[in-house]
């Protein structure tokens, strides 16, 4: 344990409230536990045994502060803890502090300038402004390929001529989520912010879906330092019909094991306000802030001795 | 025997991996942020030694290396094999060439070894960190340079060839780390 990393998130979480302050953006609470959990498929849930039957610990507080979003709350964020089981190592810990935050009528464009803002401010070492890339300039940039048009072979030949060892098949995204981690994102400067946006549709979760280049993307975007993902931004989905066909199809790959969260597609149809949204891992900021590169270092307790 | 998940795989658990049996070296998480997740391991072969770098599916199993690593009393050589005995049920076994590799260089008789079974075959076999051996064969020393820091070769009894300081005679008994094949010290006699 490291008593400066406890100062440093202190200053750190104090700059996160000073920075909304000024913006007019309110703070909120959500519960932790909720009746529903994450249906994404790449995403699981802890469940915790109540006197009131199953509950989820959130996984990102998204749901709750949508639906207070359809009730008026306006510009809100919201700071804390969530929980992502079988995510652990250097740069995952399953409990990790999270900073979430909505803006009514900004696009993800200037939502990106935004969270560069806040970032610049939390990491001042930060000096060179921030790139943006898209998905696909990206890949071609590192390992040489169309993304949205590479098939399976041709992604899987790509991995092996980058000495990626790995055995049997995967479907074409896990071939780019592959070599996104293992080839892409070693790419980018230590030095300077690196948004990349424009992810494949299938990537899209609930961000709007636009036609780019004759392909569909997601107005979707990561913010990376270095090689580090720090946070996923989205133009909200709006469509509430949308939204439950998303939901309903995640659930469904998943085995519906998560119920679906009815209370957050019944708030949606009420109509989400023109938005967009972003979660940031403080806890990886704060590795950044004080250049470590184990989330150990940073956190009181890690998992293994929580 | 064990099976382990992508997510168990921390160092020093040991997988069979096309045939082979290796053991985790480093390993590390990676997951993009809405995507599949993988575990980036570098693994050695521990029948060749060779380490090499292999990603896995989380979703993936891995079946566990049956290896046991027990404490042996090396015995003799008849130059093929080497004989080590299990101090406790006195059971014998031979191991060859190539789970022997370096560990030839240190061995004369009667040293506690840690010999790594698969399958209870001798698979590599791990001397103790310091061995004491006498000078055979060395060019004539150069009295009294002790400032200086020079070396020589210097053969050893069991036929390892170390560098020693200029001053070192034949028949003199040196301390060898055998992990690095490095002079520590002169033993007094």
């Amino acid at each position: 344990m490291n008593l400066a990393a406890l100062h440093e998130r202190a200053s750190l979480n104090q700059q996160v409230r000073v920075f909304f302050a000024e913006r007019d953006v309110l703070e909120v609470e959500t519960p932790a536990l909720s009746q529903a959990g994450n249906t994404d498929p790449f995403i699981d849930s802890f469940s915790v045994n109540t006197p009131h039957g199953l509950r989820y610990l959130h996984t990102s507080p998204e749901y709750p502060m949508k639906r207070l979003l359809v009730a008026g709350a306006g510009d809100i964020y919201q700071l804390c803890k969530v929980w992502r089981r079988d995510e652990s190592g250097k740069r995952h810990n399953p409990e990790f502090t999270l900073l979430e935050w909505y803006r009514l009528g900004f696009t993800w464009q200037q939502l990106m300038h935004e969270v560069a803002d806040l970032l610049h401010t939390l990491i001042p070492h930060l000096q060179k402004p921030p790139r943006f890339c898209s998905y696909r300039e990206a890949f071609l940039e590192s390992v040489q390929l169309d993304p949205h048009l590479a098939t399976e072979a041709e992604l899987s030949a790509c991995a092996q001529a980058h000495g990626i060892a790995i055995s049997g098949e995967m479907p074409v995204q896990a071939w780019r989520d592959l070599l996104l981690t293992h080839c892409v994102e070693t790419q980018f400067p230590t030095d300077q912010l690196t948004f990349l946006y424009h992810y494949p549709a299938s990537q899209s979760a609930l961000a709007k879906i636009q036609q780019v280049d004759g392909q569909a993307v997601a107005e979707r975007f990561e913010v990376y330092l270095g090689a580090l993902e720090l946070g996923n931004g989205y133009q909200e989905q709006t469509d509430s019909a949308q939204n439950r066909l998303i939901l309903v199809q995640d659930a469904h790959t998943r085995g519906h094991d998560i119920p679906v969260d009815e209370r957050f597609l019944a708030a949606l149809e009420h109509g989400l306000p023109e938005c967009a949204g972003v979660a940031l891992g403080i806890d990886r900021i704060l590795l950044c802030r004080m250049q470590r590169d184990d989330l150990k270092q940073v956190i009181a307790f890690s998992w293994e001795v929580a | 025997m064990a099976t382990y998940g992508s997510n168990d795989l921390r160092v020093g658990v040991k997988i069979i991996l096309n045939g082979d049996p290796y053991t985790v070296v480093d390993s590390d998480f990676v997951k993009p942020g809405k995507g599949q997740a993988f575990t980036r391991a570098r693994v050695r072969n521990l029948k060749t030694g060779r380490t090499i770098e292999q990603t896995f599916k989380s979703t993936e199993t891995h079946e566990g290396a049956d290896v046991e690593d027990r404490d042996m009393e090396y015995l003799y050589t008849d130059g093929e094999n080497w004989t080590f005995m299990d101090s406790s049920s006195f059971e014998q076994l031979e191991a060859g060439a190539t789970a022997m590799a370096d560990a030839v260089k240190w061995l004369k008789g009667n040293e506690k070894c840690v010999v790594t079974l698969w399958n209870g075959v001798p698979l590599q076999v791990t001397t103790p960190n310091f061995a004491e051996l006498k000078i055979t064969q060395t060019d004539p020393g150069v009295r009294g340079d002790t400032a200086t820091g020079g070396t020589k070769p210097a053969t050893l009894e069991t036929g390892a060839v170390v560098k020693v300081p200029l001053y070192m005679e034949e028949g003199e008994i040196l301390k060898i780390d055998t992990r690095t094949g490095e002079y520590v010290s002169r033993v007094k006699a």
